[in-house]
């Protein structure tokens, strides 16, 4: 899903997301869903898996809910919790200070880690701290956010911290492209746009669920429905389970041996 | 310098040019991809100076090849380089292309990453693709005692060895930088001195500031560690074609700009996410007039504009650059005539002047004497961005024509050793045979440190020059820098203010305690 750091358009996936564990060859339905073993939905405000495992880990943060007695092909993944509401321009030392890159995303206990500075560079105008001192995980697990959402470095620690701390999707007016780019190429978090700007109308803590399948936020709190924006050409490289998935795909790297 | 295949830059030059952002719109300009309209709209709300927009003519809109009478499809050399990297003879913006990437970059902040993702997905066994086109440069986090910023860069020495790595900036003796004759310092100056920079070639490099490089003609763009693993095995990585905004900037360049400037007002101009996705390429005769490290600067913050990428034609000058560094063949490529260019703007250069961004974003732009009434508590002059040679000369310039001393702590940290030791050695224009390091010390700036990221984003607590308390006044502490962000926290402390300027701004703000407009110090 690399590909997409020079996708114009990112949207909405109306696919499974797949990740990057991609030997797991998850097709490009339901089988990736089902494959979580995670309760159909995530628990509001339960905080995900602590596994050190990072397969897991990384299930457990992009948990997504399959119709249990979805017997098409097609998927039907929705996210469901609590929102963080972010601004405009918010941008990689916000969403992790470069004092903690010194964490490597490839090792386990340091992607952990990385969580727990999730959004530590925010203002203090910023009251609700988006993770809690002593926590990895984060009781928001959407972020809605303004234009230009992960602006600044091309650092991969940001979507990665994000995905670490409990994020299954960020629903931003738009994105900053290496963001963008690499919250595709991780697999950590959906990076969704919304056609309007909602973060005006939707505050911290309001219960959400996005509908991958429609295109579609729902605020439960404020009784609000938001039109994502469909998917871009980033489309077929996510169906196919990413930039390392595509390539091998088309033969253009051989497959990994199990 | 005949260069008439870039042609086409006509200066439709309006006198009282109206730039508000909402004809934008107006123009159809933005056509090829919808989803970017977003952008028009939210700029048209920013709060622009007018006396700053005065300068710039409004944006062109796109020129199909239709309208100009020609049938040949012509491109733009952003356009050209991705046709010869991806073998087709044609290719327009949009689409998606596997292209050959002729250098990969990767330092000690990412280096660990992505080598984790090439090892995983390749195995721990596998090669990368060209030992001779991985550039490794340690640089971030090098002067710290923090142990896991140790520990990276052992990790990418260790990778380099075992890799026999070609490139490799190696650095083992902290205490004493002069004692490691590999190490260079900041990735994007190192590349260019290294002779890794070259015209029409792909470089990527897991860094934002990649862009750096398009100065030389070439396509360079920042990727993140899982990008960057796949390049490492493949060689190879899908891109997608950018459109081209074009940026025309004519006229003589008034003696006390500096290309930062020029970036502060594109950036003012445009908004932290105007280019979002597109390619810039500066053309004109100023820009034909800079020095290949002023190209560097103004391509250095493209990405601050949300560019892809900066361009700028290859030229004499780049050519001059070149000699005696690389031995590798290379071949420019320029636009052709009937390029398609998203949108162009034609900027009359002689008529701006010193700007500064204020806390806390790029685009925040502002006249630099518009600041005059703002007291600072320091000055850095240093990164990627404004720690190259010219830069310390252009500061020392200004030191020397006060003759009096600085009225803040002023931090000097030399992008590369090479800096260094031009800041030792080489005599300042005009000074009368002085060194930038006497000047420096003649004006009681702090002595220039080792060649590194420095302060520029923060790093470890221990990093030279960090802001790490708020001012224990009711104010916040205040920082005049020449370097590319000041989103809250870039520096350290998230309430540190950064004002973004000029080497010029930068050391005429030194001398006097406030932001200060450098025609104060000159004749």
């Amino acid at each position: 899903m690399a590909a997409a750091t020079s996708f114009a358009n990112p949207a909405a996936f109306s696919s499974s997301l797949n990740h990057r564990f991609h030997h797991q060859k998850p097709s490009p339905s339901t089988a990736t869903f089902n494959s979580t073993k995670q309760p159909l939905f995530k628990p509001l405000i339960s905080q995900s898996t602590l596994a050190v495992n990072p397969t897991v880990l990384r299930h457990a943060s992009v948990v997504a809910s399959a119709t249990p007695d979805s017997s098409s092909s097609t998927s039907a993944a929705s996210f469901h919790g609590t929102c963080y509401v972010v601004r405009d321009n918010i941008d990689t030392d916000q969403i992790i200070p470069a004092e903690y890159l010194t964490l490597v995303p490839s090792k386990p206990d340091e992607y952990k880690k990385l969580g727990s500075y999730a959004l530590i560079g925010l203002p203090a105008s910023y009251e609700t701290r988006f993770v809690e001192p002593e926590q990895y995980q984060s009781k928001y697990s959407i972020i809605i956010a303004g234009d230009n959402f992960g602006c600044g470095s091309s650092r991969e620690h940001a979507p990665v911290a994000l995905g670490a701390a409990g994020v299954t999707a960020v629903v931003a007016e738009s994105y900053a492209r290496i963001f963008f780019r690499n919250s595709v190429a991780t697999g950590e978090i959906y990076p969704l746009e919304s056609e309007v700007r909602i973060c005006d109308e939707c505050k911290t803590g309001d219960v959400v669920t996005i509908e991958l399948e429609q295109s579609l936020l729902i605020n439960h709190t404020t009784g609000k429905n938001y039109v994502l924006k469909p998917i871009g050409d980033a489309g077929p490289v996510i169906e196919a389970g990413g930039i390392f998935a595509y390539a091998r795909k088309a033969g253009m790297i051989p497959a990994l041996a199990e | 310098m005949t260069r008439n295949h870039v042609g086409s830059a006509r200066a439709v030059f309006d006198p009282f040019p109206i730039s508000k952002f909402s004809q934008k719109d107006a123009s159809g300009g933005v056509s090829l991809f919808s989803a970017q309209s977003s952008n028009s709209i939210k700029i048209s709300q920013k709060k622009v100076s007018t006396k700053i927009v005065s300068v710039m003519a409004t944006p062109q809109s796109e020129r199909k090849p239709s309208t100009t009478g020609s049938v040949k499809t012509g491109m733009t050399m952003t356009e050209k380089i991705f046709s010869r990297a991806s073998e087709k003879s044609q290719l327009s913006p949009g689409e998606n292309v596997w292209v050959n990437v002729d250098v990969l970059m990767t330092h000690d902040v990412c280096g660990p990453g992505a080598i984790g993702i090439f090892k995983k997905e390749f195995g721990n066994d596998a090669k990368v693709w060209d030992r001779e086109k991985v550039v490794i440069i340690p640089d971030h986090y090098i002067f710290t005692t923090d142990e896991r910023a140790n520990r990276n860069v052992d990790i990418i020495r260790d990778f380099s060895h075992e890799q026999d790595i070609k490139y490799f900036y190696d650095i083992k003796d902290l205490s004493n930088f002069k004692a490691n004759p590999d190490y260079k310092g900041v990735c994007h100056v190192a590349l260019a001195q290294e002779g890794h920079c070259r015209p029409g070639e792909i470089l990527l490099g897991t860094d934002s500031h990649t862009c750096t490089a398009g100065a030389f003609g070439q396509f360079a763009t920042g990727i993140g560690n899982t990008d960057a693993g796949f390049v490492l095995g493949t060689g190879k990585l899908l891109l997608k074609v950018p459109p081209t905004l074009r940026f025309v900037l004519n006229g003589e360049m008034p003696d006390y700009l500096l290309a930062k400037d020029l970036i502060l007002q594109i950036i003012g101009e445009i908004s932290v996410s105007g280019a979002t996705y597109k390619a810039m390429e500066f053309v004109g005769s100023t820009i034909e007039s800079l020095t290949m490290e002023e190209r560097m600067t103004l391509c250095n913050m493209v990405v601050e504009a949300g560019g892809k990428n900066g361009i700028v034609p290859a030229d004499a000058t780049t050519f001059k650059y070149l000699e005696n560094k690389t031995s590798v063949p290379y071949e420019p490529v320029y636009s052709d005539g009937q390029a398609r260019f998203l949108e162009e703007y034609v900027i009359d250069v002689s008529k701006l002047e010193p700007l500064v961004a204020k806390p806390h974003s790029p685009d925040n732009r502002a006249l630099a004497r518009e600041c005059k009434d703002v007291k600072i508590d320091r000055v850095y002059i240093g990164s990627c961005t404004g720690g190259k040679t010219e830069d310390f000369f252009a500061a020392a310039k200004i030191l020397l024509a006060s003759g009096g001393k600085v009225k803040v702590p002023t931090f000097l940290v030399p992008a590369t050793q090479k800096v260094w030791m031009d800041i030792y050695s080489l005599p300042v224009p005009g000074s009368g045979g002085k060194t930038c390091s006497q000047i420096f010390e003649a004006a009681g700036c702090d002595t220039p440190t080792s060649p590194s990221c420095g302060a520029c984003l923060g790093g470890p607590k221990d990093t030279y020059a960090r802001i790490n308390e708020p001012q224990a006044s009711v104010f916040f502490l205040v920082c005049v820098s020449t370097t590319n962000r000041n989103f809250p926290g870039r520096m350290g402390h998230k309430d540190g203010q950064i004002y973004l300027a000029s080497p010029y701004t930068a050391a005429a703000s030194a001398l006097t305690g406030f932001v200060t407009d450098p025609r104060d110090f000159m004749h």
